[in-house]
């Protein structure tokens, strides 16, 4: 029978690899009987779920610019750097 | 010939929201965006295969492994490393016998609107800026970046193991952190 750290180690790495067969079974044994893991197991799927939204939310804040200053920064950078070899067409 | 400041000022703010988010440092993700330019302007020969802006996302993700490898190199070795046992800093979250929880996980709920939303995802970003470093690194590129495992493990030079353990435990101190300071419905 998996303790609870085990089980709870098993659901972190249930997000991170494909759990063997044995695994698998002894884990949702546990969850059967273990409020606790299985709320465990609940809040970390959230958490990758709001990860997600986090990550998609900064994607999307048009606010978020580069600043006029980056922008000339990263313009004259290119400016200076060597053109490609075959010059493109 | 393309011309490197239509892709500046077509897709800079579009490129650097994206390392943003998944650097979380105005100045790396500035840097990202240079290099990504720079290896576009490098390497015209796309000629069209895709979408200007996918292909710049597709050479700016190669770029943002490179920084954060690059960071994980420079840091000094930190108390997260390889060489510790890896129950180490977990202790307190079981009891005694090191089988049941000490500090059980209590129920939250989930965001139920677009408010609580904002606001979990508030606490969320405060409790990944407090995460140390290296777990911070290892968490984003496995669940912001999506890169998978065997990657990681070759771009930070880690094991597997290690990798599992250190995420194990980024999101046992997420989570607990969570806890503490989101208070859902």
């Amino acid at each position: 029978m998996l303790s609870c750290k085990q089980a709870s180690q098993l659901i972190s790495q249930s997000l991170d690899r494909r759990l063997s067969l044995r695994e698998r079974f002894a884990l949702r044994l546990h969850l059967l009987i273990c409020d606790v893991c299985e709320r465990f197991r609940q809040q970390l799927l959230l958490l990758r779920d709001m990860v997600h939204k986090l990550r998609s939310h900064a994607e999307q804040d048009a606010d978020v610019q580069l600043t006029a200053a980056a922008r000339q920064r990263i313009a004259a950078r290119l400016e200076h750097s060597p053109k490609p070899e075959s010059g493109g067409y | 010939m393309a011309a490197q400041h239509d892709w500046l000022t077509e897709h800079g703010d579009f490129l650097y929201r994206f390392a943003l988010a998944r650097l979380r440092d105005p100045h790396l993700a500035e840097d990202a965006v240079q290099d990504t330019l720079l290896a576009a302007m490098q390497n015209q020969g796309f000629a069209g295969k895709s979408a200007p802006r996918t292909w710049l996302t597709g050479i700016l993700k190669h770029k943002i492994i490179d920084i954060i490898r690059k960071q994980s190199r420079e840091q000094v070795v930190e108390d997260l490393g390889e060489d510790l046992p890896d129950e180490a800093g977990m202790d307190d979250f079981f009891a005694d016998d090191q089988r049941h929880w000490a500090d059980k996980p209590q129920a939250w709920g989930a965001p139920q609107d677009e408010l609580e939303q904002k606001q979990f995802l508030q606490v969320l970003q405060e409790c990944m800026n407090r995460l140390p470093t290296k777990l911070a690194q290892l968490f984003m590129l496995r669940e912001v970046h999506e890169t998978d495992n065997e990657e990681i493990c070759k771009e930070l030079d880690i094991s597997t193991t290690n990798a599992w353990v250190m995420l194990y435990r980024a999101r046992m101190n997420l989570r607990k952190c969570l806890e503490l300071n989101w208070l859902g419905s």
